[in-house]
């Protein structure tokens, strides 16, 4: 693990080219994978993707963020930016996942929800807003991964969950830097400065309680070995998943609510 | 019209004299200008355009809530520094002491001529009403609190989004007071969410948007991603009516748009529809 890198540092290397996508990581984890496809209200997102496979023989929903390896890709996927279609879309599967009583993992993957007209006469609030309603109260085990990007609201539609896990470049926050410099600041070119101040590390995160897990990257980064960094992926799923499915239902949805519940700082 | 023409008439009238400026209010929405005065009687509301301007949090409660009914809950909150960020301590001292609140949203009890209910008012003057901690735990407790009680919500939004000071554990509040909605709906719990100028960003995306019903006062702007995000985005300049309240309306996400005259008398009828009557009826 290489645990002196700076948070701009990590930055630079979540954006490297090659840095493995869910659609690398699929086949590597599991098996029997059948996407399925559409919100069944408007259409179906390209920037998120979802469906059934098995991990280790066992039935489970995937739910994943896409980024592109091409700008091809980066075309279909919207540069892993979803409408609230794709919300939507995230939100059937889950309730899918429910009613047959398979576990859901999720891979966070995205700048941030798309900003634009149609997002917005969707209900880009609405869509968000009500994936992290429910998804707090799925009677079933949800475990989520950061891969890269965990870009504000959109990356906590598919982010409450029993479990957070950060791979160790990975990233997480209220919005990208370069927005958080052009908000606070005025000025988009202090990105590197609000990198470091923003505490947006997989470190920060256990520390700030937001998530339990750091999934170590080969050395120099995820990209560095598909191999290693799956293997590593996968071996910390064989383990969770079948940890939060032994538990009580309703103890797990108590302890999913706390989880969240008690992140914040004040006095009184 | 007419008032050009009077003010016309009145000019030639009063030529040579000095002539008596009063305080006018310029509306944000159709860059009209009203005496400050007009704009204040009517509670804020532009005369020429009925765009709904902002209250304070105390303006909302003495126009909404019956008479010295409102109790407020965890009133001394403040927020610590999560992340250690330069100069939000003091900051927030500073806002403290020049707008007499201790954070971005007051909530407690009151009723609502007779009706008990739970209310969050948020209010734009303290960091433009952004969620940090506070915000988060004051607007969780008052769920908490309504369910355990079995009272109705009504909560009034107000809020640029996420306080980006206190970083991801801002954005985690979205998750822990959506969290404490869904308890209080599960629970049979009613709420009524009021969407008032400006209802954007996170707070768009979490608690503002998942009210049994939701209401928004006239003109006000309703969104999640900020304008000049979007025309940056698009690159080309969005219309005028673009995030109004009469926009999400149309594209079905807003069930009404209310007056502020109006609202009190709403709020009240859609509570007793729920069976929340005054005790002694």
């Amino acid at each position: 693990m290489d645990d002196k890198r700076t948070a701009w540092e990590r930055l630079q290397l979540i954006h490297t080219k090659g840095r493995p996508t869910i659609k690398d990581y699929i086949p590597q984890i599991f098996t029997d994978w059948y996407e399925m496809h559409g919100d069944r209200l408007f259409g179906d997102d390209r920037a998120i993707i979802g469906g059934l496979a098995r991990l280790d023989g066992n039935p489970v929903t995937i739910i994943a963020e896409v980024k592109g390896r091409d700008i091809n890709e980066n075309k279909t996927c919207n540069f892993a930016m979803p409408h609230p279609e794709g919300y939507r879309k995230a939100l059937r599967l889950a309730r899918q996942a429910e009613k047959f009583h398979r576990p859901i993992i999720c891979f966070i993957d995205t700048p941030g929800a798309f900003c634009g007209v149609a997002a917005e006469e969707r209900g880009q609030g609405e869509a968000i807003a009500k994936n992290i309603a429910e998804f707090m109260t799925l009677r079933t085990p949800i475990v989520s991964i950061v891969l890269g990007e965990g870009g504000s609201g959109g990356a906590l539609a598919l982010g409450v969950c029993d479990e957070l896990a950060m791979l160790e470049n990975a990233e997480y926050s209220v919005l990208s830097p370069r927005g958080f410099a052009s908000i606070l600041w005025k000025d988009a070119s202090r990105e590197q400065e609000a990198s470091e101040i923003m505490k947006i590390t997989a470190e920060d995160m256990v520390r700030l309680g937001v998530a339990e897990a750091i999934i170590e990257e080969p050395l120099g980064g995820a990209h560095n070995d598909l191999d290693k960094i799956s293997e590593n992926i996968h071996e910390y799923l064989s383990q969770k998943i079948p940890e939060k499915c032994k538990k009580d239902i309703d103890v797990l949805l108590k302890e999913r609510y706390t989880k969240f519940r008690k992140i914040g700082a004040f006095t009184e | 019209m007419f008032e050009d023409f009077f003010n016309v008439v009145k000019k030639r009238f009063n030529d040579g004299e000095e002539e008596y400026k009063p305080p006018m209010f310029k509306c944000p929405r159709c860059q009209g200008t009203s005496p400050l005065s007009k704009y204040e009687e009517l509670h804020r509301v532009c005369p020429k355009c009925n765009y709904h301007g902002r209250l304070s949090s105390t303006e909302r409660i003495a126009i909404t809530v019956d008479k010295g009914s409102f109790r407020e809950l965890n009133g001394g909150m403040k927020s610590a520094n999560p992340l250690d960020f330069p100069d939000y301590s003091e900051k927030q001292a500073e806002l403290r002491a020049a707008t007499g609140l201790s954070e971005a949203v007051i909530t407690g009890t009151a009723t609502i001529k007779g009706s008990p209910v739970v209310i969050g008012i948020m209010d734009s003057r303290f960091m433009m009403g952004s969620m940090g901690s506070v915000v988060g735990e004051k607007i969780t407790r008052a769920f908490e609190y309504a369910t355990e009680k079995k009272l109705p919500v009504v909560m009034f939004t107000a809020s640029g989004g996420a306080r980006m000071q206190e970083g991801i554990v801002s954005l985690m509040q979205m998750a822990k007071t959506s969290g404490a909605v869904k308890l209080h709906s599960e629970a049979g719990g009613l709420y009524i969410s009021v969407m008032t100028d400006p209802t954007t960003g996170g707070v768009t995306a979490s608690f503002a948007s998942l009210g049994d019903i939701i209401i928004a006062e006239p003109k006000v702007l309703i969104g999640f991603a900020g304008r000049r995000v979007i025309e940056g985005t698009i690159k080309q300049k969005l219309p005028d009516d673009f995030q109004l309240a009469e926009f999400m309306y149309a594209k079905g996400f807003v069930d009404m748009i209310v007056e502020r005259r109006k609202l009190r008398s709403v709020l009240s009828h859609l509570l007793k529809l729920h069976g929340f009557y005054p005790k002694e009826a």
